[in-house]
């Protein structure tokens, strides 16, 4: 069980845009300067709540998708049809743009340094997100638990963090599934992750890692079906879902 | 709470009365869980309720479909925001369940196979505000939406309504449950948006 990582009233901060940067044509992270930030560890997540001149507001919830820096934050947000809140913070929102946050929330899905078990992610789409933070939080830390990650994605113009998980990293091991379109001479035809693929790629159950699924609900009950088809206990997989 | 959000429209404010603050409304029914769907077969199926003298009520698949079904028609609401309005249920009534269950205590603390706990005042539970539902849509309840049977507390945010349900154990003293323990409201009322600790 972690330990719960979300402690006393979560009040809402103002979040200035510091930086933007465009990760696929749908998604985009925003750097945020929130003063005051109390940190957070990799896996968890923030609310986001935008304002409208005429006082509406809409709030999301959104992973972060790095490690704690004093009081910045980094969100990626994926733009969804019709998504009020992505579609503004994918598209609309400028540098200098304020928001409001409040967060961390949820104690569950994160990983945190002092673990030494091997750790097997498994990500949907957007689901890196999380994950992501983790496989950057493993580096920040310098640990050296192994981490495999398979990824499942549509096209290769679809991987988010795409330049940063092309950089090798020792004890990293990276497994891209597309499930649309692959690159020419991809040993694989598109196609969904299955157990062939999950036994080729993933630890074995005999390793005993813990396992991170993130990604739409149709993904993440696939996974984790076939995680603990494998002979996975299901008490070491963590799953988030979204959509 | 002075700041706008420069550039933001948002959606047409169709404000909703039967809407929950911060809720949106939702047509599809989206999963939330922390862990895989545990497989659970009616054959092996027993939901039991515990009171605080350790005194166990217990019935398997087949006692339980032999109780009175109700069903209902209720709305759903998610801490993670969206709503889902006039889901037609069929199930159990807690107060059916609980008619013979001898007990002072004010606290139930939920459980479910794959080991997901949540708390719950006993007060919630009667009254005809809970079921344990097994039937979603005219249909058998499917496993991620917690089949064979769940809990329903539709008053409470969704996470009190534990899939998966096994038992009800009555206590005293109040134990928070897996999410209660790990930020989330130990009520969650969403009337009056109590999503995380100290709303």
């Amino acid at each position: 069980m972690a330990r719960a990582a979300v402690l006393g009233r979560l009040t809402w901060r103002v979040a200035t845009v510091a930086a933007l940067r465009d990760e696929t044509s749908t998604a985009r992270t925003l750097v945020l300067d929130v003063p005051g930030w109390p940190g957070h560890l990799a896996g968890q997540h923030v609310d986001v709540r935008l304002t409208a001149e005429d006082g509406y507001t809409a709030v999301r919830s959104y992973s972060v998708a790095a490690v704690g820096d004093g009081d910045r934050i980094e969100v990626t947000v994926e733009q969804v049809e019709d998504g009020e809140v992505s579609s503004y913070l994918a598209g609309v929102a400028e540098v200098g743009d304020l928001v409001e946050v409040r967060g961390p929330v949820g104690g569950w899905f994160v990983w945190e340094p002092e673990q030494t078990e091997p750790v097997q992610l498994v990500a949907g789409g957007s689901g890196i997100v999380p994950l992501m933070a983790m496989i950057r939080a493993r580096a920040a830390a310098q640990r050296a638990v192994p981490f495999r990650l398979l990824y499942s994605a549509r096209t290769p113009d679809s991987v988010i963090y795409r330049p940063e998980l092309l950089t090798p990293v020792g004890g990293l091991d990276v497994t891209y599934a597309y499930t649309r379109q692959t690159p020419d001479g991809w040993r694989r035809p598109p196609g969904r992750i299955d157990a062939t693929l999950v036994a080729e790629t993933t630890w074995p159950a005999e390793f005993a890692p813990t396992s991170y699924v993130c990604g739409p609900t149709a993904f993440v009950e696939a996974a984790a079906g076939l995680l603990t088809d494998a002979g996975h206990d299901p008490a070491s997989i963590r799953t988030e879902r979204f959509g | 709470m002075a700041i706008v959000s420069r550039g933001f429209v948002g959606r047409p404010r169709a404000e909703r009365a039967d809407l929950p603050p911060g809720q949106y409304l939702t047509t599809d029914f989206p999963v939330l869980s922390a862990g895989p769907t545990p497989s659970v077969r009616t054959s092996d199926w027993q939901f039991t309720i515990t009171n605080e003298t350790g005194r166990r009520y217990t019935w398997d698949w087949r006692a339980f479909r032999a109780l009175p079904t109700e069903r209902f028609t209720v709305d759903l609401h998610c801490v993670t925001r969206w709503s889902k309005l006039d889901t037609a249920w069929e199930g159990i009534s807690l107060d059916t369940l609980f008619q013979n269950v001898d007990t002072v205590a004010d606290h139930a603390l939920v459980r479910s196979h794959g080991g997901y706990t949540t708390n719950v005042p006993l007060v919630d539970l009667l009254d005809s505000q809970a079921w344990v539902a097994f039937r979603y849509d005219g249909k058998d309840l499917a496993a991620e939406h917690g089949g064979p049977a769940r809990l329903l507390v539709p008053h409470l945010y969704l996470w009190k309504s534990a899939k998966w349900v096994k038992s009800i154990t009555l206590a005293v003293q109040d134990t928070p449950g897996f999410w209660e323990r790990l930020g989330y409201h130990n009520y969650g009322d969403p009337w009056r948006e109590q999503r995380y600790w100290g709303d």
